[in-house]
């Protein structure tokens, strides 16, 4: 969560943006002409943003969600003074790295070598100071035997690892992120997430857009989310991550899904049912969830489910009826249900959130959703800091005698 | 855009590393690489100077004709080329615009410089065939820097204000191509004025000299070469008049960055 007392370093207010687009593609003096000859609308004005207002304090790890042309990547083109805006404000405190995509200005005809000098200067680097840093660079993109290659040889996963190794050492207060987190592979995601977690310590200020949800309740602290131009959903990590998962389930094609709902944030789903009482039971062996419902009109046979996320908002394990094939009955109305979950206690110790669905067979539609319907901690022997820790049973050493042959 | 920030040292930076990119960029794959920048003038010089000097027989009994039409087509290759590219660059550099803040005009600067470097390297093939020709030099020679200078910001502005019409009407390069075409003709680069006032009038040749890039070129060559050529300020009594070329480039100037603040902000979503 945000640190409210921490001073807002960007102050975004109601700002709106519109594209014009052309509707016959004019880019040429004859059509100019004829336009002025024959004055017909010639485009039209595409809303890109529309009254937009959020504010980025200190120290945080920002995200902002949305699918494709939702107006995010306008959102953040505009912190970084791409575009300007037509109304509203944006106030940033604070230098900027005004990168939003890795790699802007690579050239594929350079080497990697130049183009590690060039994208430098972007970033407010002079020859001298790339030259100090150079070595590196090259370090940490382990790139070494490639420098000399000319930059259209290079794979793409290696030309982001480059371009990261370079934005990296942009010394800003803030830094503008868009879909980094994409590529690369195992070891060098590790790298990112390092340095992620070394610019939280370093309490710099980050912007994350991405639609990578398991980034985003990663590393982000707070979270917005934008559609067709405004935001939709903001604060908690996991609530603006289910919003938008939330939107690849119902779908557009169901608009009147959300009517009636229960917006509070913690709960959604248009109520046709409800889970009433939930209780979690925690043993050294095992984990029994219970859950009953009630359903408010007479449903099909429902499909019930669960979720447990971590402190982080990581899920770490989820169940539902169709998973574990059980069948649901149809039901009538004001007519109740329970279910229990049971599985072994293989998390690690810590503290956890239940989360409780139910949904229609095909899961389009959403009768309710409650997160945090149980907090519950687990206690166990000894740390690990790996994400599950379920009893590992082991053998007893064996040993050979080092003078036979294997 | 405070005048101040022009060349912070980010911009200066900027400048440097993109003017070095487009130098390595343009000669990338030749075997003869940077000469190619001397030999196209040279090229270009030796068809003129067959064809019009010895052929046609222009500038005879002009001092130095050789010389003179060699500094003439290094300044217009000059012009040519830092108009031209200048007024591709946001274009070219679409790229970055999209997706980085950084001033505009660095690109456009970056554009021209490039193309001023290369003036450098030729005339420093035009001081030697200056020599080579023993030219008397005089103390004006000095004063050619300034004239380049001149030169330099009259190409910048038409550069900037045709940069900002080409993100929205891509015809003003094929535009720009013809102007350049009829403007070489009407500029006494590969004919000495003396021509037009002879066989045509005097009044015609004043008016030649009123463009600017012409009062340029003759002050050059008045400056290295010889101080008989004709120059606009000589030629035109005048002074109001005489004036002319310097205020086009003046107005040129004020309507390309009137020009340049109002749209570039747009240039991103243009481009």
């Amino acid at each position: 969560m945000a640190d409210k007392h921490n001073k807002a370093i960007i102050e975004v207010k109601n700002i709106k943006k519109s594209f014009r687009i052309p509707l016959d593609k004019k880019s040429g003096i004859k059509q100019a002409v004829t336009s002025l000859l024959k004055p017909k609308k010639g485009f039209r004005d595409f809303v890109a943003l529309n009254g937009v207002s959020f504010d980025i304090f200190e120290g945080e790890f920002f995200g902002i969600v949305g699918r494709n042309g939702s107006g995010k990547s306008t959102l953040l083109k505009m912190l970084a003074g791409v575009y300007t805006q037509d109304e509203g404000s944006i106030n940033v405190k604070g230098s900027l790295t005004p990168f939003i995509e890795l790699g802007v200005g690579f050239n594929p005809e350079l080497s990697g070598k130049e183009n590690v000098f060039l994208n430098g200067a972007l970033l407010g680097f002079s020859h001298q100071e790339m030259e100090a840093m150079y070595n590196d660079i090259v370090d940490f993109a382990e790139l070494h035997d490639f420098m000399e290659e000319r930059l259209k040889n290079y794979s793409s996963g290696m030309q982001v690892r480059l371009a990261f190794s370079i934005a990296i050492r942009a010394q800003t207060d803030i830094l503008l992120l868009d879909e980094v987190l994409a590529v690369g592979d195992m070891a060098f995601q590790k790298k990112c997430f390092d340095y992620f977690m070394q610019l939280k310590s370093e309490k710099r200020t980050v912007v994350l857009v991405t639609h990578d949800m398991s980034a985003v309740r990663q590393y982000c602290d707070r979270a917005i989310m934008i559609d067709s131009g405004k935001i939709v959903e903001s604060g908690r990590v996991e609530k603006v991550a289910q919003r938008y998962q939330r939107l690849f389930s119902d779908g557009p094609s169901q608009p009147t899904d959300d009517t009636g709902s229960d917006e509070d944030g913690d709960r959604w789903g248009n109520r046709k049912m409800l889970a009433q009482h939930t209780k979690v039971k925690v043993t050294p062996s095992n984990i029994k969830v219970d859950v009953t419902y009630m359903a408010n009109e007479a449903l099909p046979a429902p499909v019930l489910g669960f979720n447990i996320y971590n402190s982080h908002g990581m899920n770490m394990l989820e169940g539902n009826t169709i998973r574990t094939k059980v069948k649901t009955k149809n039901l009538a109305k004001n007519e109740g249900l329970s279910i229990s979950w049971e599985f072994p206690n293989t998390l690690a110790a810590g503290t956890y959130s239940l989360s409780v669905s139910c949904c229609d067979s095909s899961a389009t539609e959403y009768y309710d959703w409650l997160n945090n319907a149980k907090e519950f901690t687990i206690e166990k022997d000894g740390n690990t800091a790996a994400l599950i820790d379920p009893e590992i049973k082991v053998s007893k050493p064996k040993y050979k005698n080092g003078n036979q042959e294997s | 855009m405070k005048l101040s920030n022009v060349f912070n040292r980010r911009n200066r930076i900027l400048l440097r590393e993109l003017v070095v990119t487009d130098f390595k960029l343009r000669y990338q794959g030749s075997v003869l690489g940077y000469l190619w920048s001397l030999l196209r003038p040279l090229l270009f010089f030796t068809i003129l100077y067959v064809v019009f000097v010895r052929f046609l027989r222009f500038g005879e009994g002009v001092e130095h004709f050789a010389v003179s039409l060699l500094l003439g087509i290094v300044l217009w290759t000059f012009f040519v080329e830092a108009t031209t590219q200048g007024m591709q660059a946001i274009v070219a550099r679409g790229d970055l615009i999209r997706k980085i803040y950084f001033p505009k005009y660095i690109i456009i600067m970056s554009a021209t410089v490039s193309a001023l470097i290369n003036l450098c390297f030729n005339m420093v093939v035009v001081l030697f065939f200056i020599f080579l020709n023993g030219v008397d030099l005089t103390a004006t020679i000095l004063l050619v820097p300034l004239n380049i200078l001149q030169l330099y910001l009259l190409a910048l502005a038409i550069a900037t204000g045709l940069a900002v019409l080409f993100v929205k009407y891509r015809d003003i390069s094929h535009l720009w191509e013809v102007f350049l075409q009829g403007l070489f003709y009407a500029t006494p680069i590969l004919y000495p004025i003396s021509i037009v006032i002879d066989n045509t009038s005097e009044t015609v040749a004043k008016i030649l000299m009123l463009n600017p890039v012409a009062e340029i070129i003759q002050t050059t060559r008045y400056n290295a070469i010889s101080h008989d050529t004709i120059t606009t300020t000589s030629f035109i009594d005048n002074p109001f008049i005489a004036s002319i070329p310097y205020i086009v480039t003046v107005g040129i100037a004020i309507w390309a960055v009137y020009l340049f603040k109002k749209q570039q902000r747009y240039f991103a979503e243009n481009v």
